[in-house]
């Protein structure tokens, strides 16, 4: 058996030492990545352009049609009913008004709904889409405060909810964890993400900064976050006979096809899921109870089912980010040179959650530092399952590292820049592997001269408007490069020279399909007209989460197996009578409608030509990347420079970002207009984890408080400056395209920098998120 | 939504008459009863809709100006007479909420709003004793950063959100009444009720009584003023402290003064005793900075809210000192 075979078996857990050791040593070109994308030379192509969004005008007009916008036959429209308490069972339940309501078609509760296997929760298996693992509406009992106890089927929506309001729950209330400090109190464990341990420890932290010369030990706090995606989660579900139809708002088409077949016990090939349009994700959009029970209650009345929640019902049953406790304490020598690195804390999770906040992960490749310990302790709290929110771990771990590294810089008395330039690390301090692509001393520089960062007085509070204290801060924003195993895509190109190519992936409003489409066009040397891209439906090629930045990585790598597939499949096909008689694969690239020699461009034959001669009406090819084992060889990340102007009241304490710019080294960038946009949202996203968001968790019952726009405040217009965005555009050699995701960088750093920024303008150093203007004023 | 039934007044006297058929509640611009009725927290059998009601703007022959109770939130801020007579409402107005709800809602209903207090919306799960008098009240041990510093009680600690209503408060408006027994007025200040033990009861209107004008006196001194709202977001959110204030200097010395605070108190916040103080005081930002001490001298905070005593404090100082310009 062949390393790589032996791989193949193992890579489904936790990738084994001897494995890993074998993988890092290997030489590069055996590696995916090992040899450069032909793409990354390529010049005059549709990559790089700013091709504006092919669902740009369907949105506009209205024609894009959402999970909530699919109208069925029959249909009837849900309500859900959600418990008020977070721990104990369900004593009593009158649904008795609620089946007599007018156009009631169906109440269940756990009296009558379905029997159903327990949701598959994420990362436990490799298509798993749930949330948590938890049965809802399977017996009496509640897990948390929030949890669905009935749901109505009714003709209208109105009718619906007017039925769901006439339901009386009586509860037998048991003592539910809700309080942090009790939780910690009863003990906490290391948390483990990934599969592995949220714990690193090289040389000797402690030791390292008992002796070092200069030192900052501080806690920095963040709260619950919830997600607000402009579009509430929905699914029109639909049964026929046995087999299971959901158009679903998901950024998990096939895990949820799968996931729904175990909950239902039917065969995967039996659901179908579609999810064409999806109004923002975040990591939020995955498999939650409404679709589960909606699909249960469309079996038991025999009517297709609308489930729509509402903006409290978002915050009820869909999980968010959860709050950290962050120590950073760090070590250095007079010249800055980092000693000692310890960054350690505690968050609570739901027992059953997929993931505790892995806050430490930024950390991890973040600087050279000989002794270091990283550490994530949990503790469990009956509550709503906590879950991916943008950039989860990185966008509060950096908010507690890069804070940290601004009061090292002030102790120290040098620029901050120069304090990260001094402790860049020429390999991954924690993994020994080589950076697959590292140019953040430059995103540093490039930024810095366009920000105007020499205009800062590192003295703080000494620049002042009227009433407005003025300062600048900067940050390092970090998020791992990932490809998830399970991609796939298939090319079709037809005789009359055009092509389709189909992933089971998604489009968020990130520009998937417009992305996609150029680089497929590129590939096969097609105009853009002639490409067209289908997602969004489990019953397409791949397993593919657009989660962790990682969908244009996966398609990508998948799209180009397909078309080394199809130029071999092409190539057999041409023959003996071709120009093309006698090349190898590698040595023709798709060009000009068809295939050419790489360096005699007159040997070429167009793809109509190819499939006439052989009397094809098209040709099919399947493409299955390999496992993503340069993850294991390279230390492959994305990185930018967060630079913030901020304004703070003197008199009343209002923060109000007034400038921001993110300078990022995030591969090539494939389309400056789509990718500014991601890295701005993340931004202002930042903004509001910097500024304004925080869940109100009431500790006495575990119940959110504000669970509304109005009371969540989340950044509006006039919160958010002119963001600038530049980019160094080198290509990471060793990736698809030369590009990195970019979906969720942007969250990264903001908060460090705008919280840098405000100790620079006020001198007050705010170390509990978010920096609300009571912080400031006093 | 408890299913009602709704029915369009083209006067007063129509209004009350369908109102006479009991368990009604008038409509404005619903941006505020339509949410509660949602939430199940209003639960009117019949909905009487009052905005074909007047919503003229109209100058009253010694300069003031009366404002229909249907007049729209947008329309009061853009009129001309307003935004050069009385500044402050048109700041106040546009300081609120977003334009689309300030296109809906209506005088009446603005003033006629209801608490923000997030355990007062959570029907389900919160006891709140405004809600249902008796129940006790989830905000004194829970979250209660939004809430009142002045005028509380042990029943009820929640603010009246509007800022409208803050600057008719500091302008001595007048609310015209109309009900079954006939018509009155009241002064804007006396209005609204601190909660004592009925938070329930929140204004001193009698059932069935339509609001059906605001009244602004005449008031020179309003060309000089302004309203000031400290919020956690740059719009969109509710004022954690306002001021709106109007002041008269003459050589130096306050003539006469108007302050009234939002976010405060059950009501909007007439600063009587800081306008007492300052009268024939020296327009200093020593004089403003006592005469607010005095007016929060009695303030009591929540474990949340402590921040508002000092921040009131510098807000009613940091307006005063703005609108004395030159003169002080
Ligand atoms: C998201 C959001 C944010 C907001 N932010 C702010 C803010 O920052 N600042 C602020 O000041 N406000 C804010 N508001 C509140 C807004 O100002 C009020 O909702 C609005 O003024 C209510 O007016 P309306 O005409 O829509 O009243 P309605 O909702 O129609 O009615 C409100 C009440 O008045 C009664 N009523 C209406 N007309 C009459 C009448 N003629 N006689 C007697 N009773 C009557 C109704 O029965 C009801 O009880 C916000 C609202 C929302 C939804
Ligand atoms: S403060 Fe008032 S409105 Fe809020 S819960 Fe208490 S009683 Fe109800």
């Amino acid at each position: 058996m062949s390393m790589f075979e032996k791989a193949r078996e193992t890579a489904q857990g936790v990738m084994q030492t001897v494995m890993k050791k074998a993988v890092e040593v290997a030489p590069d070109s055996w590696m995916p990545g090992g040899v450069p994308d032909p793409l990354i030379a390529a010049k005059h192509g549709h990559i790089g352009r700013p091709v504006s969004r092919i669902d740009g005008p369907l949105k506009a007009k209205g024609a894009a049609r959402f999970a909530a916008e699919f109208r069925l036959d029959g249909m009837v429209y849900a309500a859900l009913s959600y418990s008020t308490i977070a721990k104990g069972r369900i004593a009593d339940i009158n649904i008795a008004a609620a089946q007599a309501a007018p156009g009631v078609v169906l109440v269940m509760t756990h009296c009558n709904a379905p029997r159903l296997n327990p949701p598959p929760k994420f990362l436990s298996q490799n298509k798993a889409a749930g949330g948590d693992d938890l049965p809802v509406m399977q017996d009496e009992r509640i897990h948390w405060n929030g949890q669905p106890v009935a749901l109505v089927l009714a003709e209208t929506q109105e009718e619906a909810d007017h039925a769901i309001s006439l339901i009386e729950v009586a509860y037998a209330a048991e003592p539910a964890a809700t309080s942090l400090s009790e939780a910690i109190g009863k003990g906490t464990e290391t948390g483990s993400f990934m599969g592995e341990p949220l714990h690193n420890e090289i040389g000797n932290a402690d030791k390292a900064f008992a002796d070092a010369a200069f030192t900052v030990d501080s806690v920095y706090r963040s709260p619950r976050h919830n997600h607000n995606a402009m579009e509430p989660h929905a699914a029109t579900i639909v049964w026929e006979g046995d087999r299971l139809i959901i158009h679903d708002a998901t950024q998990a088409v096939a895990h949820t096809a799968w996931s729904m077949a175990q909950i239902f016990d039917l065969d995967e090939t039996d659901v179908h899921v579609t999810s064409p349009y999806v109004g923002g994700g975040f990591g939020g959009k995955t498999l939650w109870q409404h679709q589960i029970l909606a699909a249960a209650a469309a079996r038991l009345s025999g009517r297709p089912v609308r489930i729509a929640l509402s903006r409290e019902g978002v915050y009820r049953i869909i999980g968010g980010r959860s709050e950290t406790e962050q120590r950073v304490a760090l070590g250095s020598d007079r010249y800055g040179k980092l000693t000692a690195l310890i960054h350690s804390g505690i968050t609570p999770k739901s027992p059953n959650s997929a993931l505790p906040e892995p806050f430490i992960v930024p950390t991890r490749s973040a600087y050279a530092v000989d002794n270091m310990t990283l550490d994530v302790q949990v503790c469990t709290l009956d509550m709503m399952a906590n879950t991916f929110m943008r950039a989860p771990g990185e966008a509060v771990g950096t908010f507690a590292l890069e804070s940290a590294m601004d009061e090292l810089a002030e102790k120290l008395g040098i620029d901050p820049i120069e304090l990260r330039a001094r402790n860049e690390p020429d390999k991954d301090p924690v993994g020994g592997v080589p950076f697959s692509s590292r140019n953040i001393v430059e995103a540093y520089r490039s930024g810095a001269e366009r920000f105007g960062w020499d205009m800062r007085n590192a003295a703080p509070g000494s620049r002042r408007e009227g009433e407005w204290l003025i300062g600048m801060g900067c940050a390092t924003a970090t998020y791992p490069y990932y490809r998830m195993p399970g991609a796939a895509a298939r090319i079709t190109l037809s005789d009359n020279g055009r092509a389709t190519v189909d992933f089971a992936a998604h489009e968020m409003g990130m520009g998937t399909s417009t992305v996609q489409t150029q680089v497929t066009a590129d590939r096969l040397g097609l105009p853009l007209d002639k490409v067209t891209v289908r997602y969004g439906d489990s019953t397409l090629p791949g397993v593919i989460l657009a989660g962790g930045s990682q969908q244009t990585a996966a398609i990508g790598m998948a799209v180009m197996s397909a078309y080394n597939g199809l130029v071999g499949e092409l190539l057999k096909l041409a023959g003996n009578d071709s120009p093309l008689a006698g090349l190898k694969p590698d040595e023709v690239v798709g060009i000009n409608g068809g295939l050419a020699h790489r360096n005699k461009p007159e040997r070429f034959e167009n793809y109509a030509s190819i499939l006439t001669r052989a009397n094809r009406h098209e040709l099919v090819a399947d493409g299955t990347p390999p496992m993503p084992f340069e993850l294991q060889h390279w230390s492959m990340h994305s990185y930018g420079a967060m630079f913030c102007e901020i304004r703070v009241n003197a008199i009343t304490g209002e923060p109000r970002v007034s400038r921001f710019l993110g300078s990022f080294d995030c591969g090539k960038i494939l389309n400056p207009k789509t990718a500014a946009s991601q890295f701005r949202g993340g931004i202002i996203m930042g903004i509001g984890l910097a500024l304004t968001e925080e869940t109100q968790f009431d500790e006495r019952n575990g119940r959110i408080v504000n669970p509304s726009l109005a009371d969540y405040h989340i950044p509006v217009h006039l919160d958010v400056p002119e963001i600038e965005i530049m980019w160094t555009d080198i290509p990471d050699p060793h990736t698809p395209m030369g590009a990195h995701g970019v979906g969720e960088i942007g969250i990264t750093g903001t908060g460090a920098a705008i919280a840098n920024a405000v100790y620079n303008a006020t001198g007050k150093r705010v170390r509990d998120l978010p920096i609300t203007l009571d912080k400031l004023f006093r | 939504m408890i299913p009602f039934s709704y029915a369009r007044a083209n006067d007063a006297a129509a209004a009350l008459q369908f109102f006479a058929n009991g368990a009604a509640k008038y409509l404005g611009g619903g941006t505020n009863l339509v949410d509660l009725m949602r939430e199940t927290i209003e639960r009117p059998a019949r909905l009487i809709d009052v905005t074909s009601l007047s919503d003229s703007i109209e100058e009253t022959a010694d300069g003031g100006i009366v404002i229909g109770g249907a007049a729209r939130n947008t329309a009061i801020a853009e009129h001309r007479l307003i935004r050069t007579r009385f500044p402050l409402l048109s700041r106040a107005i546009v300081a609120g909420a977003s334009p689309q709800i300030r296109n809906m809602a209506t005088t009446a209903g603005n003033v006629l709003q209801r608490t923000r207090c997030a355990y007062f919306y959570d029907n389900d799960a919160a006891r709140c004793n405004k809600r249902e008098p008796g129940q006790g009240c989830d905000a004194i041990e829970g979250f209660n950063r939004y809430h009142a510093i002045l005028g509380a009680s042990s029943a009820c600690i929640a603010t009246h959100p509007s800022d409208m209503c803050v600057a008719l408060a500091a302008l001595d408006a007048v609310v015209y009444l109309q009900g079954t027994e006939g018509k009155r007025t009241v002064p804007l200040s006396d209005f609204h009720r601190l909660p004592g033990d009925r938070p329930d009861i929140e204004t001193v209107m009698r059932p069935g009584e339509l609001i059906t004008a605001v009244e602004l006196p005449p008031k020179p001194m309003a060309v000089n003023s302004t309203y000031r709202k400290v919020r956690d977001r740059a719009s969109y959110a509710f004022a954690l402290v306002s001021v709106a204030a109007a002041i008269k200097i003459e050589a130096g010395v306050v003539g006469d003064v108007r302050i009234a605070l939002g976010g405060v108190a059950h009501k909007p916040w007439r600063a009587m005793k800081a306008e007492a103080a300052l009268r024939g005081q020296p327009a200093t930002d020593v004089s403003f900075r006592a005469a607010a001490e005095l007016e929060l001298a009695d303030a009591k905070a929540q474990a949340h809210n402590a921040f508002k005593v000092e921040l009131a404090k510098r807000t009613i100082a940091a307006v005063l000192t703005d609108l004395s310009g030159d003169a002080a």
